[in-house]
């Protein structure tokens, strides 16, 4: 029955297909509710508000409202022929989520959740964050709607991400430094948990990614698929087919979800997905967090999914250059596209993810995040293989503003310790690497 | 059935045995592996000495979600110490057979690695009473359901003081052993007082038809032991203890008196718990 696309949002009204279909709280194997009963009640209240709200056409006008007029929505698609380049000359299509409100993807998932936290007459939201994008974004939004706001983060990350540190308390919110376990992200998110219980009657927790417990994970798809289907209109209109592949990070796995998620019935012809996990210093290592690659079906933080873990079922902390990809488990959805197979997911070292941050900022002017870098370095080891037709659409899901610090201090432009990437060897690379004739439009116009 | 069975106490006898002394059953947690396995298993023989009925031993877990910084403590530092899921089924095989019920809590992903089947065979074996599962609720415990129904294990859930009338009974429904009452909303550890509401609780627990219900996080002394005792089985009391070990680090001695002391204290509490109103 879809009505008029919208070219802003997606109807979320609309009949969908079977794969993209899957609203929880299980996706195949994976999924579930499994966090203790005294959160059920909350669990229970937000799918409710959620289902409601997905239909009421009041609160789809205001989401729209506020993509078009806060986050700036659409997000352009860009065309970046010298980067392109280094690709093997397959046509990378950036998806420019780096170009929304607070610098990421993350303001979409945030805005949807904060309009329904007043919906459901709660008056305080708290989030979790690793690189700090997602508590940025949920700072601003609890700014915006006059809710009180704590960001609990490891303190590992408050300390490589600075900045942000410095940029939520500048928004009004509480910051929470987070000395337990290994000091990341599943330490932040078991803290919020632990707040949450006893905070529920006036505290909404906005997660910040694909994962936790049924509907977090069908709901945050569904405020990010707002990417994909804007991808996938822009791609047509500019290549005039569909691309062959859809790149994005996988961390928790949020934008990557956004975005494939209106590509996932697009099998024949194929539009490959690839996730790009971190692989950390190689998953050979074992220090990294590719979930997918390297880790096995298990439980955390509320859902069955892939975790990294021993053998005992503990939790193995993991490793990533990116605070943001830092994380041991990954949402079920993922998990359940890699075991059906229609997406894939590779590892990115940290060295391959540095190298791509640097190349993209040296070919296109364009500072990626360090996690969007490691779709971007996936998408240059797959236009090599797919050759100089293919046209690949990659997820910049954030800017790399807040990666200055940590990328200074890798390339040896600060602090002692020497360079562990070869930085005047990637200019020659970037600087040998000149545009062909751009692009031409297949379709005519 | 087997001669394993016949010394194997079940959370339910010692409930009985209790409500047979006109008192509530105390129920005592300690984390296994902190200080150590040896001593964690000395600790919970200090607390059966001293009056309690049930032993909850801990499976440290890296991401406890439902437990306050006094057992995350020790918990990790057990973990730190290597303390493994197999050291947890030695505990409860070494401290059996002593009088007390012996029931492990354990978060759901150890429990899953372990197999649930062969987790279940494995504690009963030992002379395990059951489990009490903080972070699986009934609608995902299908597999833990089978294998605690197949190995004749206690499969103890939770309810809160959100918990409506609807799921009290889900819960109810699906536990065996007793009904874990959380008496607030929040994570374990100290408080200076038990809310008035859990009492409310334990009622429209029962009401949803429980037979066993006891109530757990923040009861520290023998006062608030007497008050909760008054409406519920069993009082059940964790950090205070861990903390009892935590400040005795180092001095076994020390540890075992201040342990002695605290459940010496709780009790007393248990006891007066029917004739104090």
């Amino acid at each position: 029955m879809s009505t008029s696309h919208d070219p802003v949002l997606p109807d979320l009204t609309r009949p969908e297909s079977e794969l993209r279909s899957e609203i929880g709280p299980y996706f195949g194997d994976f999924g579930g509710r499994f966090l203790p009963e005294a959160l059920v009640p909350a669990l229970d209240e937000l799918s409710e508000h959620y289902e409601k709200a997905l239909v009421d056409p009041e609160f789809l006008a205001e989401l729209r409202r506020l993509a078009a007029e806060y986050t700036g929505r659409p997000s352009l698609l860009s065309d970046a022929p010298r980067f392109s380049e280094l690709a093997g000359g397959a046509r990378l299509l950036l998806k420019r989520e780096d170009l929304n409100h607070t610098g990421s993807h993350k303001i979409n998932n945030v805005l949807g959740q904060a309009l329904l936290t007043r919906r459901m007459g709660k008056t305080r939201v708290i989030a979790e964050t690793g690189a700090g994008q997602h508590g940025v974004a949920t700072a601003t939004a609890a700014a915006l709607f006059g809710l009180d706001c704590t960001i609990y983060m490891g303190e590992e990350d408050t300390e490589r991400q600075a900045l942000n540190v410095a940029r939520m308390r500048l928004l009004g919110a509480e910051v929470v430094a987070v000395t337990q376990g290994s000091r990341t992200l599943k330490d932040a998110i078991n803290e919020a948990f632990r707040d949450w219980v006893a905070n529920v009657e006036t505290t909404h927790y906005l997660l910040g990614t694909v994962a936790g417990p049924h509907p977090f994970p069908a709901m945050v798809r569904d405020f990010h698929r707002i990417i994909g289907e804007e991808a996938r209109a822009q791609t047509l209109e500019r290549a005039g087919r569909l691309p062959d592949a859809v790149v994005a990070c996988v961390g928790g796995g949020s934008n990557a979800m956004g975005i494939f998620h209106a590509f996932l019935d697009d099998t024949d012809p194929l539009v490959r997905l690839i996730g790009c996990e971190a692989g950390g210093d190689g998953v050979s290592t074992g220090r990294h967090s590719a979930t997918i690659t390297g880790g096995s079906a298990g439980v955390l933080h509320g859902a069955r999914s892939f975790v990294m873990q021993d053998e005992d079922g503990q939790t193995i902390p993991s490793h990533s250059v990116s605070a943001g990809l830092d994380y041991p488990s990954v949402g079920p959805e993922h998990a359940w596209l890699a075991d059906i197979g229609r997406a894939e997911y590779r590892a990115v070292d940290d060295e391959a993810a540095m190298e791509a941050f640097a190349l993209l900022s040296m070919t296109e002017g364009i500072m990626p995040a360090i996690e969007s870098a490691h779709a971007l370095a996936g998408a240059l080891a797959l236009g090599r293989e797919l050759g100089e037709d293919a046209v690949i659409v990659v997820s910049l899901s954030g800017r790399g503003d807040k990666d200055v610090d940590t990328a200074s201090r890798w390339f040896g432009l600060v602090g002692d310790e020497p360079a562990r990437s070869d930085l005047p060897a990637l200019r020659a690379l970037a600087r040998r690497s000149a545009p062909r004739a751009p692009h031409e439009t297949e379709e005519s116009e | 059935m087997s001669t394993v069975d016949t010394h194997r106490l079940r959370a339910a006898e010692v409930l009985d045995r209790a409500r047979g002394e006109e008192r509530s059953a105390l129920i005592g947690y300690l984390p296994v592996g902190y200080p150590d396995l040896k001593g964690s298993i000395e600790a919970a023989r200090v607390l059966i000495d001293h009056g309690a009925d049930m032993i909850e031993l801990g499976l440290p877990y890296s991401d406890p979600v439902m437990d306050g910084p006094v057992i995350q403590r020790a918990a990790s530092a057990a973990l730190a110490g290597g303390t493994r899921t197999r050291h947890v089924l030695e505990a409860v095989e070494a401290l059996s057979g002593r009088g007390a019920a012996i029931l492990v809590m354990s978060y759901w992903n150890p429990i899953l690695a372990y197999g649930p089947d062969a987790f279940a065979r494995d504690l009963a074996a030992a002379g395990g009473a059951g489990v009490i599962t903080p972070d699986l609720i009934p609608d995902e415990g299908e597999r833990w359901i089978a294998a605690s129904e197949q190995h004749a294990v206690d499969r103890v859930f939770l309810v809160a003081p959100s918990s409506p009338r609807d799921r009290l009974e889900h819960v109810v429904s699906h536990t065996r052993g007793f009904v874990y009452a959380a008496s607030t909303m929040g994570v374990t550890g100290t408080r200076a007082s038990v809310s008035q509401a859990t009492q409310g609780l334990v009622e429209r627990t029962r009401e949803a038809g429980a037979t066993n219900v006891c109530v757990g996080l923040g009861v520290s002394n023998g006062e608030q032991a007497a008050q909760v005792g008054a409406y519920a089985d069993g009082v059940i009391v964790g950090s205070a203890f861990v903390r009892a070990l935590l400040e005795n680090d180092g001095d076994d001695a020390a540890a075992r008196t201040a342990l002695a002391t605290v459940a010496d204290d709780l009790r007393s509490g248990v006891e007066r718990s029917r004739t104090t109103t």
